[in-house]
């Protein structure tokens, strides 16, 4: 064996190393270049949670109007911490919130919905991750601002409290539904 | 106060380890340092224990001005729960960490004494290191003793899922067994400085490694287990990458104590041997960095802190790099011709390591895949489901399996053919036995099953008749590495009869209602409400046509408003029922999923009798017998084989 091979080890270990510090930069999600931003909302066809027997939704059910979608899962600690806020956002406003329950068991979700109330129009059950993976989502929660068009407008990882709503997301769906308006008046 | 004292201890501590790292190091060349050495060992492992024993103390006195008390705790808490609650975060479990290696590194100063100085002063000094940077994370960016101005009067309770008897002994084992590979790390350093790395090494090293791994198997075992029965999905296995992060070095370091084997008996392997050495801790720290920097998102993943990370990616960079480096420049680098030959039992041992390592590599290449792929692709996301680990793993455990059947046989150097004749005989019978057990007890085809049963019915028969071919010279390191392998076998078979011939069934159940699965009937026959000592919970009665009563509960947490499942379990040696509640539906009925889980206590169980034979084997008397000598004659046979 000569010397050089013994060094492999602490080669493999920079590259190790190298992926280890772009992993670990990278999932700062505020230097994560969002791809999707201002790009249609990923295609899907996926089950409701606690539907009509076999009922599916597509994308085509989150056109017409500015809606929040929500990637969230029982599994998720800070899932819960943000509920309560979804909760007032939806008595309050009356925004339309749309759910994807992420990687997650379907009875144990709906029975959260049962327990803690439910904030969402309507659920889809992305029970294997694609269409988080469509999504670019690193973990849940993460929460999207989606215009009537269907189109990308906003992404929030982690939890909606107050002050994240009232500084990223009311003054962006104020300039939304101002939009929507005019584009109305048009018509 | 005392908490206060507590933070000063551990400030002390870190002094300490600083100094004992100094010492350490001189004393291996300058004789009269070893004494104060030994001393500065101990003195790191009460200054530790006073400040671990500190926040205890404010765990069992609720004192809620403690920062990391209110996030991890609360009055309601049963005592024990309070006490486990002091590693229910990541401040707290880090500190219970410097507190391992401080109690391994007084273990080493104490019952090393009669390691030659150069190896034992620089072995305490590399471990005095690695805890002196421990010990500074802890303290500039995890401190357990931060204080609140004006705490609050109660605190926000320990994550329910935590509150179990799981939470008490699983932590503690798993750091024992992760931090227990810095040991063999600090051997295989002293040994590169040294320049004495031969089969002497070798054998000082085996005992520490063997110990570090019993207790890694037990604390990956114990976590198993109490995923199975809490989380509430039966399953006992996810390739979850906090999981991975534990499991690669226990491959590792069942790859190192075997590589050793071959290092003591034959003075072979011994690069390879020191590799490992340094790998297995190497992948202990990962598995830290990657557990406490949040970079893998994961249900164990604590509080994500961008400084942490950093902070002990550098660490990582700096230990495992420095040692990978040393490695480089002083690992014996001649190559020699192989002194064994066809199926010896070195050949034996390099196919159980290249199956480990392999298996190593593809979970380390799985696990990291994600990352990878982010940084490559710019922010796009993928993941990797427990379906490409299996696709791997199993027929590489069951190719581990294979060799392990054939190893009894073997001899050291060379193995006369006549000694094969009878294990073909023997693997005839077993995959018989295989086809059949599973095809009449279980009723179906099942290949996995068939194998992993076959396999295991195999390695006993050969370990068995070995066994008893020797019982007149029997050493305890035979007798613990025959125990280990049947426990191994035992965890195979059950794996395969577990993973293929469970069955479950989902319902919806009022009371008085019945459900048959698998020729059993199960009956709900009354819901009660029960009170614990800080939950309110829905006990479900259920009662079989087999005379088994099952309880599976739903708990409300009011602290945290959280839910919680309870499974009820009936466990039977030959298989578990499994219960758990779904939501209780608006007529009042119940969702329900009902399993049967046959032998799969038999993986747990094969795991507690591979830790208990590598415990087993260190109490043999050559390592005793060690202890009283200043050095062994070398048994090395001069060169190396090429291991790679």
């Amino acid at each position: 064996m000569n010397r050089a091979k013994l060094f492999v080890p602490a080669t493999l270990f920079g590259v190790l190393v190298i992926v280890l510090y772009l992993g670990f930069t990278l999932r700062d999600p505020t230097l994560l270049p969002s791809a999707l931003l201002d790009k249609p909302f990923p295609g899907f066809d996926l089950p409701v949670l606690a539907g009509a027997p076999g009922e599916r939704a597509t994308r085509d059910r989150l056109l017409g109007e500015t809606r929040l979608v929500n990637v969230w899962a029982t599994w998720c600690p800070t899932c819960l911490a943000e509920h309560g806020e979804l909760m007032r956002i939806r008595a309050e406003t009356g925004l339309s919130i749309v759910g994807i329950s992420y990687k997650d068991d379907s009875r144990k979700a709906r029975q959260w919905l049962a327990h803690y109330g439910d904030p969402y129009d309507f659920n889809v059950v992305d029970l294997d991750g694609d269409l988080g993976v469509d999504l670019g989502v690193y973990g849940a929660p993460e929460t999207f601002l989606v215009d009537a068009e269907g189109i990308i407008r906003f992404k929030h990882v982690g939890d909606v409290n107050p002050g994240v709503w009232r500084d990223e997301f009311e003054p962006r769906i104020a300039a939304l539904k101002g939009k929507d308006e005019v584009a109305e008046n048009r018509l | 106060m005392i908490v206060e004292l507590g933070h000063f201890a551990t400030i002390l501590a870190l002094g300490i380890a600083a100094g004992l790292a100094v010492v350490g190091y001189l004393s291996a060349t300058r004789r009269n340092w070893a004494r104060s050495a030994t001393v500065l060992a101990a003195a790191q492992l009460l200054a530790v224990a006073s400040g671990f024993a500190a926040l205890l103390y404010a765990f069992l006195t609720s004192d809620f001005s403690v920062l990391y008390v209110t996030e991890n705790s609360n009055t309601a808490l049963p005592w024990y729960y309070k006490l486990s609650a002091a590693w229910g975060g990541h401040e707290g479990s880090f500190l219970l960490w410097t507190l391992m290696l401080a109690a391994w590194t007084w273990a080493v100063s104490i019952a090393g004494r009669r390691v030659p100085a150069e190896i034992h002063g620089r072995v305490l000094g590399t471990l005095g290191l690695l805890n002196a940077g421990f010990l500074l994370f802890l303290l500039s960016v995890s401190s357990p003793f931060e204080r609140l101005i004006g705490g609050p009067a109660e605190g926000s309770d320990l994550n329910p899922l935590l509150q179990d008897f799981g939470q008490i002994v699983h932590p503690p084992m798993l750091y024992l067994g992760y931090v227990g590979f810095a040991v063999a790390f600090a051997f295989a350093v002293a040994a590169l400085l040294a320049r004495r790395l031969d089969a002497v090494w070798a054998r000082w090293t085996r005992p520490w490694a063997n110990v570090a791994w019993a207790f890694l198997t037990v604390g990956i075992a114990l976590g198993s287990w109490w995923a199975y029965y809490e989380l509430g999905w039966g399953g006992w296995w996810f390739w979850d990458p906090v999981e991975n992060a534990s499991f690669m070095p226990w491959l590792a370091g069942t790859a190192l104590i075997h590589s050793l084997a071959v290092t003591e008996k034959r003075g072979a392997f011994k690069s390879w041997t020191v590799f490992l050495a340094i790998a297995a801790f190497s992948l202990s720290l990962l598995g830290a960095f990657i557990v406490r920097s949040g970079v893998l998102t994961s249900v164990h993943a604590f509080a994500v802190d961008p400084e942490r990370g950093l902070y002990l990616l550098a660490f990582v960079v700096l230990a495992v790099g420095g040692a990978l480096t040393l490695y480089g420049l002083r690992a014996p680098a001649i190559r020699a011709r192989a002194h064994y030959w066809g199926l010896s039992r070195e050949l034996m041992l390099l196919c159980n390591n290249l199956v480990l390592v392999l298996a190593l590599a593809v979970i380390l290449i799985y696990t990291l895949y994600p990352l990878a792929y982010e940084a490559v692709t710019a922010g796009e996301k993928t993941s990797i489901g427990p379906p490409y680990y299996n696709r791997v793993f199993v027929p590489l455990a069951l190719a581990l399996a294979a060799v392990l059947a054939v190893m009894p046989v073997s001899r050291w150097r060379r193995t006369p053919v006549v000694l094969f004749r009878n294990i073909g005989v023997m693997l005839v019978i077993a995959l018989a036995l295989g086809v059949l057990l599973p095809l009449v007890l279980g009723g179906a085809i099942a290949i996995g099953a068939m194998l992993a049963v076959g396999l295991g019915l195999w390695i006993a028969m050969t370990h068995v008749t070995d066994f008893r071919r020797r019982r007149r010279s029997l050493t305890r390191s035979y007798l613990g590495m025959v125990i280990a392998h049947l426990g191994f076998a035992i965890s195979v078979v059950g794996v395969g009869v577990t993973s293929e011939f469970s069955h479950a069934v989902d319902a919806r159940m009022t009371i008085g209602d019945s459900v048959k699965l698998n020729d059993v009937e199960y009956r709900l026959n009354r819901v009660e409400r029960v009170e614990g000592p800080n939950y309110t919970a829905d006990r479900v009665e259920f009662t079989t046509d087999t005379g088994v009563a099952l309880y599976p509960e739903k708990r409300h947490y009011p602290a945290r408003n959280q839910v919680m499942t309870e499974a009820g379990i009936a466990p039977g040696f030959l298989g578990d029922l499994y219960i758990t509640l779904g939501e209780q539906l608006p007529d009042g009925s119940w969702g329900v999923r009902i399993n049967d889980k046959p032998l799969v206590r038999w993986v747990w169980l094969g795991a507690l009798l591979m830790a208990f034979g590598g415990i087993l084997a260190v109490t043999d008397a050559r390592y005793r017998r060690l202890s009283r000598r200043q050095s062994l004659p070398s048994r090395a046979v001069s060169g190396e084989p090429a291991v790679t």
